[in-house]
């Protein structure tokens, strides 16, 4: 296992697990106000001390870890669950129309700078998370594609998948039997990588107040919230900034370190 | 060992090589004189390109080495990186296998082969003249400088590295299989320029070969390898005449697998083509071909690359539609609209050992997977142990991955899965041409074996002579999408009808018969 590797899944997992015990529980409740305990430095009883409303940092982080992954999870969903099969598509199909009407397809969503249109459904159809995600998910579908397809293309040509035509199997049943599961290590590389570009997108989102609203908490809305406040309790915004740093980092790291272990090629020159 | 007169250029001295602990190369010492080739003869893994690539300073990272390379009386195995530019290029050049990657396709030929000149700071207009001159004297004098290397073929593709090796007069070239991915008679025209370099500018040939008749033809000397030692070193004829090494016995026999005795097939047709015609665009891939399988008979189709051969075997399988003519197969209409009971009745293997099966998949799975044509029957598994067992595999292997097994193993496993569904006919596309010789020969006779016991017709598609005489009982010449010669192998190879087939027979490598004593 390659540095990369173990930095990255020590640092998503710090992320992963916040999210994880913030679903059942939390120090304190991120929802009620107490403004007479506001912005106090850390404590016992406040490790990170308080935000401008008297909550509690740990919590307001851990909250806010859980807003981000679920978004950016349910988003590579989304794009995996759409690009993948469309992808496979495109490969059994290569070269006929099919092909060139899904790569067009995302040609054309790729022209499009994907936050702006992100903040533009937001806008539409009113800010929320649900919309954060179907915005940022729309963008991740064209990807999974792109490396569905390039995976898949060299294996079409092999003499299994030539095997399998001639033991009657259809391009469906073949993609899914032979193609996919020897493409799989490419989409999960690939997932920890736009996991951490929907992690990124949701903090943008929020931080311009199209995300998640109030009072669900999130590391781009807290950014906001410290900006007015950045000289004098700079903290406020250090924390979520370093967050939001550590875990799409981590996820970086993880993706090139994953790549690694799963090609074989490269796996024998590291070793 | 050389004679005297001979000057050895090059001398590995009792070299051992080891990558990580394991050894590659053991105790190697093997003289390279000037203005000879010496032939380095040996089955896959057996240390033949480590030993190139020893020569070349080119070993992987991790190698250790013991011994020496001597060359002007310094030993290679000790200089520095910085001092094996001078030597590449300059001393020792080499040629590899596939001459496609080993051009950079973005770059002109005559870029090409000038870099290396530029490299040492020859000017360009004298690169340029140099690069036109080496191009000219591998035969290229036809092409411009300027083409790419998608513009030409394979040959001449093969002739542009050698010019590109010899662009700086090496004394020592290194042909690693130059001719293994070329056509027969490509191979023979390059085989004659190497032979042609080395008598004209006194350069030292290692060549290195799986293949017994090219050395034949070719090599002063001969160098066999086996598990990374060399067990035997000769000159050439002497080598073959009178080999002491039980290995080079074995590896010889194999090498020139027996002809099929003649036998009488009766009129039985189990696949039958008439005027197929497979076309793409304007281009006729298959032009007007007909041919007939009876039952228990082996068919052999014969042709270079780009023949139609494999185009001609996929509109057989009924994987590509046809824009003329019928093809039945077992009286019953054939194509791509066949139901999976008809489809059932004709099965494949391939030339790929590794590239045949789903590397994710069991042993189990790959050969059950054509029983998704037949409906899966209830004693699949006993039938798949059976089909293994069939083909000199256990049962034991079912849940073994395909990475577990070596080369020809896996064209055992290919075989067993191409049965399974008990076909009448089976295609068996270049199945033996990726294997070492010793190995095809045990392949080549479970074929036989399986014939006579299961009474299947076989189309045996190769570009191999030698092979197809073995297996095959008649023979299908196959030139441009047409069919130039077909009729029982005996008759085309003693009195061949085409001038084709007469120039393929005599391009094929081959070992003379009085350099052999029949030991069987």
């Amino acid at each position: 296992m390659s540095w990369a590797f173990r930095i990255g899944a020590l640092l998503a997992g710090l992320a992963v697990l916040a999210a994880g015990v913030g679903l059942v529980w939390l120090p304190y409740d991120t929802a009620s106000v107490n403004i007479a305990e506001r912005t106090l430095g850390p404590s016992l009883a406040h490790p990170l001390g308080t935000d401008h409303f008297g909550r509690d940092m740990v919590s307001m982080l851990m909250a806010g870890a859980r807003t981000s992954i679920a978004v950016a999870l349910v988003a590579v969903g989304i794009g995996m669950g759409a690009g993948v099969p469309l992808g496979l598509l495109a490969a059994a199909r290569r070269g006929g129309w099919v092909d060139e009407v899904v790569m067009r397809g995302n040609d054309l969503i790729f022209a499009f700078p994907s936050l702006v249109i992100a903040i533009l459904i937001t806008a539409v159809f009113g800010p929320s998370a649900v919309n954060a995600i179907l915005a940022i998910g729309i963008f991740n579908i064209p990807v999974f594609a792109r490396v569905a397809r390039g995976g898949a293309l060299p294996l079409w040509t092999l003499d299994y998948v030539m095997a399998a035509r001639v033991a009657g199997k259809n391009a469906g049943r073949i993609s899914v039997e032979h193609i996919l599961p020897n493409i799989a290590n490419l989409l999960i590389v690939q997932a920890t990588i736009q996991f951490s570009l929907g992690i990124l997108a949701e903090a943008a989102l929020s931080y311009v107040g199209l995300g998640a609203q109030p009072p669900t908490a999130s590391w781009g809305r807290m950014l906001a919230d410290a900006q007015t406040m950045i000289y004098t309790e700079p903290q406020l915004a250090i924390l979520p900034g370093l967050a939001i740093v550590a875990t799409v980092l981590g996820l970086n790291l993880l993706g090139d370190g994953l790549r690694d272990m799963l090609d074989p090629r490269l796996r024998r020159v590291r070793m | 060992m050389p004679d005297a007169g001979e000057t050895t250029l090059l001398a590995f001295d009792r070299l051992s090589v080891a990558i990580h602990g394991t050894p590659i190369l053991q105790d190697v010492s093997l003289a390279l004189p000037a203005g000879r080739v010496t032939g380095l003869v040996g089955e896959s893994g057996s240390g033949k390109s480590m030993t190139a690539l020893a020569a070349t300073g080119l070993l992987p990272v991790g190698a250790q080495t013991h011994g020496a390379i001597r060359l002007d009386g310094r030993d290679l195995t000790t200089i520095r990186e910085r001092d094996w530019l001078d030597i590449r290029g300059q001393d020792v050049a080499m040629i590899f296998q596939e001459p496609m990657t080993a051009l950079n396709p973005v770059h002109t030929i005559g870029a090409q082969v000038s870099e290396t000149l530029r490299l040492r700071g020859t000017s360009r207009a004298e690169a340029t003249r140099i690069a036109r001159d080496r191009l000219d004297r591998v035969g290229l004098g036809s092409i411009p400088l300027d083409r790419y290397p998608h513009e030409l073929s394979g040959g001449q593709r093969q002739r542009v590295c050698i010019a590109l090796a010899i662009a700086r007069r090496p004394r020592l070239l290194i042909a690693d299989e130059p001719t293994t991915a070329l056509d027969v008679t490509t191979q023979a025209e390059i085989l004659t320029l190497l032979r042609v370099l080395v008598d004209d500018e006194g350069m030292a040939l290692l060549l290195i070969t799986h293949d017994l008749g090219v050395v034949a033809g070719i090599a002063d000397w001969v160098a066999v390898m086996k598990d990374g030692r060399i067990v035997e070193t000769d000159a050439t004829q002497s080598l073959f005449r009178d080999h002491r090494d039980p290995y080079t016995r074995d590896l010889l026999a194999a090498s020139r697998p027996p002809a099929r005795a003649p036998r009488k097939v009766p009129p039985d047709p189990v696949l039958a083509a008439r005027d197929v015609v497979r076309a793409y665009g304007g281009h006729r891939a298959v032009d007007g071909v007909s041919l007939t399988l009876n039952r228990g008979e082996s068919l052999g189709l014969v042709g270079e690359s780009g023949c139609g051969k494999s185009t001609l075997t996929r509109a057989l399988l009924g994987l590509e539609p046809v824009q003329g003519g019928t093809v039945e197969l077992m009286g019953r209409p054939s194509g791509t609209a066949m139901t999976r009971a008809d489809r059932a009745k004709i099965s494949v293997v391939f030339q790929d050992p590794y590239g045949s099966f789903n590397p994710r998949w069991t042993v189990r799975r790959i050969v059950t997977e054509p029983f998704h044509l037949t409906g899966r029957p209830p004693d699949a598994g006993a039938r798949a142990s059976a089909a293994l067992e069939r083909v000199g595999l256990s049962a034991g292997d079912l849940d073994k991955y395909p990475h577990e097994f070596s080369g020809g193993q896996r064209q055992r496993i290919a075989i067993a899965r191409a049965l399974i569904t008990e076909p009448a006919v089976l295609v068996l596309d270049e199945a033996v041409s990726a294997l070492d010789v010793r190995v095809r020969a045990q392949v080549l006779a479970l074929l036989d074996d399986l014939q006579a016991r299961l009474g299947l017709a076989y189309l045996f598609i190769s570009h191999d002579l030698s092979v197809v005489r073995a297996i095959a009982d008649r023979v299908i010449v196959m030139q441009a999408g047409r069919f130039v010669e077909d009729g029982p192998v005996a008759d085309v190879f003693a009195a061949p009808e085409s001038d084709y087939t007469r120039k393929l027979i005599a391009a094929a490598p081959a070992i003379p018969d009085a350099w052999v004593k029949e030991t069987s």
